[in-house]
């Protein structure tokens, strides 16, 4: 983690068991607790950096949370708000594995399509919500159904 | 199949948008549709056995009418849902009066103010499922017809200049007829309307992804002299959010006489119809004028089309 300001390196203390989520777009790391369930309101040792400079981004965020493994949803989630996510699984003070997020080419029943005449959208129609990617950087994805694209803003405001 | 489309690729296909057929697919349809037109009459009830159903959820004269004349020439029997009087009016949901449809009919021809209908219920449907207009997104059928109206008056598609004019933003035709205008190679095409009515940003985007480039702010007077084919469409009073907004833009591009003096004598308007004061009476006996060929080809395009998803 390249998580310092200049000359001066900032110090946050290192999590026993848990993860961090490193290369989170600046300023969406409250987002990314929001989606982790706020697991800060349920008592786990949380630590956010925020606006740290990056090589690979400029400036970016970093979450860490103790005694927490995020779940394939919550994976997916963090694809639509921080793309370039890495995470890392912390067991015993020490990284055991790393894996690197990437957004979904099709997101199934997640996102509503903000077309308000889309199929989707309907009322007791059986039908789930499908958008496939289109762009990684800016992050699009086009409903299937409407053809309506859903930006970053958009795609984030909604995960959370 | 004279150009190379494979006739098995036809059998119990469905027809949700034109992006889905290939260039010798659409020419192999004008072909089929050129022997019914050729043919005129008696044409041997290949669909004898056959049901088509027609659901429209919205208003239609022409799509509704020239699919029932297109089954019922070629012997097929036609059911047809009008939304005012079925369960629909009970609450019944899109989902399983589809379902319904599936189990009476071969086919289904359905229309729909929400976009993305036609293909949730192809997704539901065994039977095949026609899209006859989903909201302001496509109208295959007719971006087909359209086409192959050009085709056969201009003699091919490739090379010709066209404008849209009037409503390209909530009108699927146009909007179906520029995808398929990425098909083949216009020489240009405009899209001549007031900024509020031109192409939605994603369409643009996606019509720049297949290679087609539509130029905008032009008015029809400047570029008049170099067109091949003028689509004219309707503004969509139904599908603006904010009548007000309506207010603002009705009226605005008609294809005024004293313009259409200064195409070229083998231009030709094309219009899906209905139309409202866009397209003046006064043209309709112009050389220009091709909307009404345009509108009875619907039958033997339709013929055709039926024939290759459900004969053989």
């Amino acid at each position: 983690m390249d998580s310092h300001t200049g000359s001066e390196t900032m110090i946050v203390q290192r999590i026993a068991n848990g993860t961090v989520i490193d290369h989170i777009p600046s300023g969406k790391a409250l987002a990314v607790l929001k989606l982790l369930g706020d697991p800060h309101v349920k008592g786990f040792r949380v630590a956010l950096v925020m606006n740290v400079s990056s090589k690979k981004m400029g400036k970016k965020d970093i979450v860490k949370v103790e005694g927490v493994e995020l779940s394939d949803e919550q994976v997916q989630r963090l694809a639509l708000v921080a793309p370039q996510a890495t995470l890392n699984f912390v067991r015993s003070y020490q990284v055991v594995a790393k894996r690197n997020v990437s957004p979904p080419s099709v997101v199934v029943g997640l996102l509503k399509c903000v077309n308000p005449t889309c199929i989707t959208v309907k009322q007791r129609e059986p039908v789930y919500s499908t958008f496939l990617l289109s762009s990684q950087a800016p992050l699009t994805y086009v409903c299937r159904y409407c053809g309506r694209e859903l930006g970053e803003y958009e795609i984030s405001s909604q995960v959370q | 199949m004279a150009h190379g489309a494979e006739e098995s690729g036809w059998k119990n296909r469905d027809v949700i948008d034109i992006l889905g057929f290939t260039k010798n697919e659409l020419l192999d349809l004008f072909e089929e549709t050129d022997k019914f037109v050729e043919q005129g009459s008696d044409f041997g009830e290949p669909l004898r056995h056959k049901i088509v159903a027609t659901a429209f959820f919205e208003p239609s004269t022409r799509t509704r009418l020239s699919f029932s004349s297109a089954a019922l020439r070629l012997g097929a029997k036609v059911i047809d849902l009008s939304a005012e009087v079925s369960s629909l009016m009970k609450g019944e949901s899109f989902a399983d009066t589809i379902r319904m449809l599936e189990a009476y009919s071969d086919l289904i021809v359905v229309r729909h103010p929400s976009e993305g209908a036609a293909l949730f219920a192809s997704e539901i449907s065994s039977k095949p499922v026609v899209n006859g207009g989903d909201g302001s997104q496509h109208h295959p059928t007719q971006a087909m017809l359209d086409v192959y109206t050009v085709n056969k008056l201009k003699g091919g598609v490739d090379g010709l200049t066209y404008a849209l004019v009037g409503d390209i933003k909530y009108a699927r035709t146009a909007t179906s007829f520029l995808y398929a205008l990425t098909k083949f190679n216009p020489r240009r095409v405009y899209a001549v309307c007031p900024e509020a009515l031109r192409p939605r940003a994603e369409v643009l985007k996606r019509l720049e992804g297949l290679g087609l480039r539509v130029e905008l702010g032009l008015e029809l007077e400047d570029i008049i002299g170099e067109l091949d084919v003028v689509y004219a469409t309707r503004i969509q009073k139904e599908r603006f959010p904010d009548q007000s907004e309506y207010e603002k833009v009705k009226g605005s591009y008609r294809l005024a006489r004293t313009v259409m003096e200064k195409a070229k004598r083998e231009c030709i308007i094309l219009h899906p119809l209905p139309r409202v004061e866009e397209l003046p009476y006064e043209l309709d006996s112009t050389p220009h004028a091709a909307y009404f060929k345009q509108a009875a080809w619907g039958v033997p395009l339709r013929m055709a089309l039926l024939k290759l998803i459900l004969g053989g």
